[in-house]
């Protein structure tokens, strides 16, 4: 075999993209293009192959990052998939959400000098391939046989424990409150970043290792957390119910017809197909939308804004610097036309005698000292309101833990909604865990799946220890 | 999916189904509802829970065809299905032992009205129902309202049956003649008759709580749509309510609210009415 010549200085490959006045036309077309595989090789050619690679640790799952990149090296992407699938059975959700920036690229030895190698691409290239090629994916292990695990919600912290567990043999059910499952990355991303098949092969992909899913249930109301336990004979819960509750703008008007949550906006699209024509859900969409925020919802809900026909603008209390979305969602959404104004924040809502939204009063910030977020405050300039025209807001200005359970389970422990956990992700209940949104507010795929990966090997631990302790005593008896 | 056990046409436009929903018939109160999508694709729509029996694992509402949903609804076989059923949601209604209590209920409200009579009457109170419809013919459930209430007095549009008005004014007439006001009052009906019955029981000085109904997605206070200003503040009904107390709500932006798809429904629904028309010939 003649020797491999890597070349870190060719430049970071760039995957193709639909053109910008193409995919607004297009509404659900994804956006970003997979890498071909000449362009997988160079990527991966660029990778130093670092005896301490830095990007395994920086991974919240700790994929091993440079063997799988090796093994597309040596042209074996199958070997390289198998390589993540030993860590995470989501690669094409992950190639695709993940803030790589913010993890294993920026871990990324290259990219003291150089561009870090593009490991978010080459990590979907490997799922894509795998789907196109292999289409079904490995059965980790059938029939579990173990333990009753109960995830609620259907969210990536869930789905990543639900793998973990299953993987060891425990049998897993997943609580799912909507009709369909992926939690925020149905109801919350659009699919012009993560086409639905997508989800729903890697989703499936769990069922095929015995996992069992049932929507429509909503645990504290459906069902309530003691009666899984008690009647239902699960041995460990985990809690991934997410932070589905929105903040509103508190501000007057905000009830006109025109104004939006980001999640409301959001569900009649992403889950109830709004955008579609003949759909039964409808949107209300006008001339002029502002998205109020600058988070991954708003420029989702600005994306489909745009596609949807409507002159488009973000509105954001503070810089461009301080957003908090995906660099690449950003980027998409200034190719898109959609305009960004700094620097300013809603002061008041009108609307006509019908209550239907026509205009909005803003006012100019400007930045002060670092707040508790470590970002420069917001300070509003007095006296420098503005009004513009507008006939649709969208508030995306975050949101809170979902409260349903915690109302419903007044023994949990929470901090301003938070399910407070330790660092094993246990809640002061007992064989109660949870992870994801749910304790950390609005946070990050990666990081929920992490905090998935986490409660699974606790709640393993924590079950084992319980047999062995049966055992004991019965040997006593 | 959820199965069917039993479908009752109450009028042309109002069907009663017993539905399988098993989790949701153990854990059900009086005045909470659930979210039903009849068929894939379709929109979820909350559906007040008129009954629910634990041990054949079964719920009961009652639908009436308004749009397009409810019109799929309505028309879901006896041996049909809906695709998805979700719940209890929503808060119970506010059962107190108070004295006498009066429950006014227009058009599917008197179905929705049954287990809330019921009860204020387990709870010690006497109970009178005021039902409303449009015409005689159109009276719904008339057994089942006598069995769980002390009193029940009709009051139909056209005057075909009982007292000639709706039942906002048959409360006023009640009260009027025999000189008495009930210690408690409960509304639950289309918005125009709840927010006339809030203002009526005002102006009597009569504690009233309605049932509200605004626009709603997922039920579980994840997108806010079903926002109601009740006393100056914002509220979501799905999880606060749906029962507030009727002098609170801001019914004026209510109305102007629930009309905020009123375009896409009339649209919707034409085209449903078509589709079928069309495939009857």
């Amino acid at each position: 075999m003649p020797p491999i010549k890597r070349n870190p200085k060719a430049p970071r490959q760039i995957p193709p993209e639909v053109a910008p006045n193409v995919r607004v036309q297009g509404g659900a077309v994804e956006v970003a293009g997979g890498f071909t595989t000449e362009q997988a090789q160079v990527e991966s050619l660029r990778c130093l192959n670092c005896k301490d690679a830095k990007c395994v640790e920086a991974c919240p799952l700790h994929i091993d990052i440079k063997s799988f990149i090796q093994h597309i090296v040596l042209g074996d992407v199958a070997s390289a998939f198998d390589k993540i699938s030993e860590r995470s059975p989501f690669p094409g959700i992950c190639g695709r959400v993940c803030q790589h920036e913010l993890f294993c690229e920026s871990a990324c030895l290259l990219g003291k000098k150089l561009d870090p190698v593009a490991i978010g691409s080459l990590e979907r290239f490997c799922s894509d391939h795998h789907r196109q090629f292999n289409g079904k994916a490995p059965v980790v292990k059938a029939n579990p046989t173990g333990p009753k695990i109960a995830m609620v919600g259907s969210g990536p912290a869930s789905l990543m424990a639900s793998f973990v567990l299953a993987q060891r043999g425990y049998r897993v059910t997943v609580f799912e409150a909507l009709h369909r499952l992926g939690g925020v990355l149905i109801y919350g991303v659009p699919p012009f970043r993560l086409p639905r098949e997508i989800l729903d092969s890697e989703i499936a992909r769990l069922e095929a290792m015995g996992v069992k899913f049932e929507t429509d249930v909503i645990v504290g109301n459906s069902v309530t957390l003691e009666e899984l336990f008690h009647e239902e004979g699960f041995e460990a819960v985990f809690l991934g119910t997410g932070a589905g509750l929105p903040f509103m703008l508190n501000i007057p008007g905000e009830n006109l017809i025109g104004v939006y949550t980001a999640n409301e906006f959001l569900t009649r699209i992403n889950l109830m197909n709004a955008n579609e024509t003949g759909a039964d859900t409808p949107v209300n969409i006008g001339k002029h939308t502002v998205v109020i925020g600058g988070g991954n919802s708003a420029m989702d809900a600005a994306r489909w804004s745009k596609r949807l026909g409507a002159d488009t603008t973000i509105l954001f209390r503070r810089g461009r610097a301080e957003l908090r979305a995906r660099a690449e969602e950003i980027e998409h959404a200034e190719q898109e036309g959609i305009k960004f104004e700094f620097l300013g924040a809603p002061v008041a809502l009108f609307g006509d005698e019908n209550g239907w939204l026509n205009e909005m009063e803003c006012i100019r910030m400007k930045l002060g000292e670092p707040d508790s977020s470590g970002r420069p405050s917001p300070v509003p300039i007095e006296g420098s309101n503005y009004r513009i025209p507008v006939d649709t807001v969208i508030a995306a200005v975050g949101q809170a833990p979902n409260p349903t359970l915690q109302r419903t389970t007044p023994q949990l422990i929470t901090n301003r909604g938070k399910i407070v956990v330790d660092v094993n992700r246990q809640t002061n209940m007992d064989k109660v865990f949870a992870g994801g949104d749910v304790v950390r507010g609005g946070s990050t795929v990666i990081l929920a799946m992490s905090d998935g990966l986490a409660a699974a090997d606790a709640i393993d631990k924590a079950l084992k220890l319980q047999q062995k302790e049966v055992e004991i005593v019965g040997a006593e008896a | 999916m959820n199965k069917i056990i039993r479908k009752q046409q109450l009028t042309p436009e109002t069907a009663l189904f017993e539905v399988e929903a098993p989790r949701i018939a153990k854990r059900w109160k009086p005045g909470q509802f659930i979210i039903v999508r009849p068929n894939a694709g379709s929109e979820r729509i909350p559906l007040t829970l008129v009954d629910g029996n634990k041990e054949r694992g079964t719920i009961t509402i009652v639908v009436q065809r308004i749009g397009k949903t409810s019109a799929v609804t309505v028309a879901t076989p006896a041996d049909g299905a809906f695709h998805d059923v979700v719940g209890p949601l929503g808060e119970p209604a506010h059962i107190t032992s108070v004295g006498k209590v009066t429950l006014l209920a227009g058009g599917v409200g008197v179905a929705e009205v049954l287990p809330v009579a019921k009860a204020f009457k387990e709870a010690g109170n006497y109970t009178v129902v005021l039902a409303g419809a449009r015409t005689d013919s159109l009276r719904i459930l008339r057994e089942e309202l006598l069995a769980v209430a002390d009193e029940v007095i009709w009051a139909t549009d056209d005057g075909s049956f009982g007292f000639a008005g709706n039942v906002v004014q048959l409360l006023q007439d009640v009260v009027k003649a025999s000189g008495e006001k009930p210690d408690l009052s409960h509304v639950i009906g289309p918005i125009p008759m709840m927010r006339a019955a809030a203002k009526a029981t005002k102006d009597l000085g009569i504690k009233t709580y309605a049932s509200v109904n605004p626009v709603m997605i997922d039920g579980t206070g994840m997108c806010g749509g079903c926002r109601v200003t009740v006393r100056g503040k914002v509220r979501f009904a799905c999880v606060e309510g749906p029962e507030f107390d009727a002098h609170e709500v801001d019914f004026e932006e209510l109305t102007r609210r629930t009309k905020a798809y009123k375009k896409q429904e009339v649209q919707a629904y034409e085209a449903h009415k078509c589709a079928l028309g069309l495939q009857a010939h």
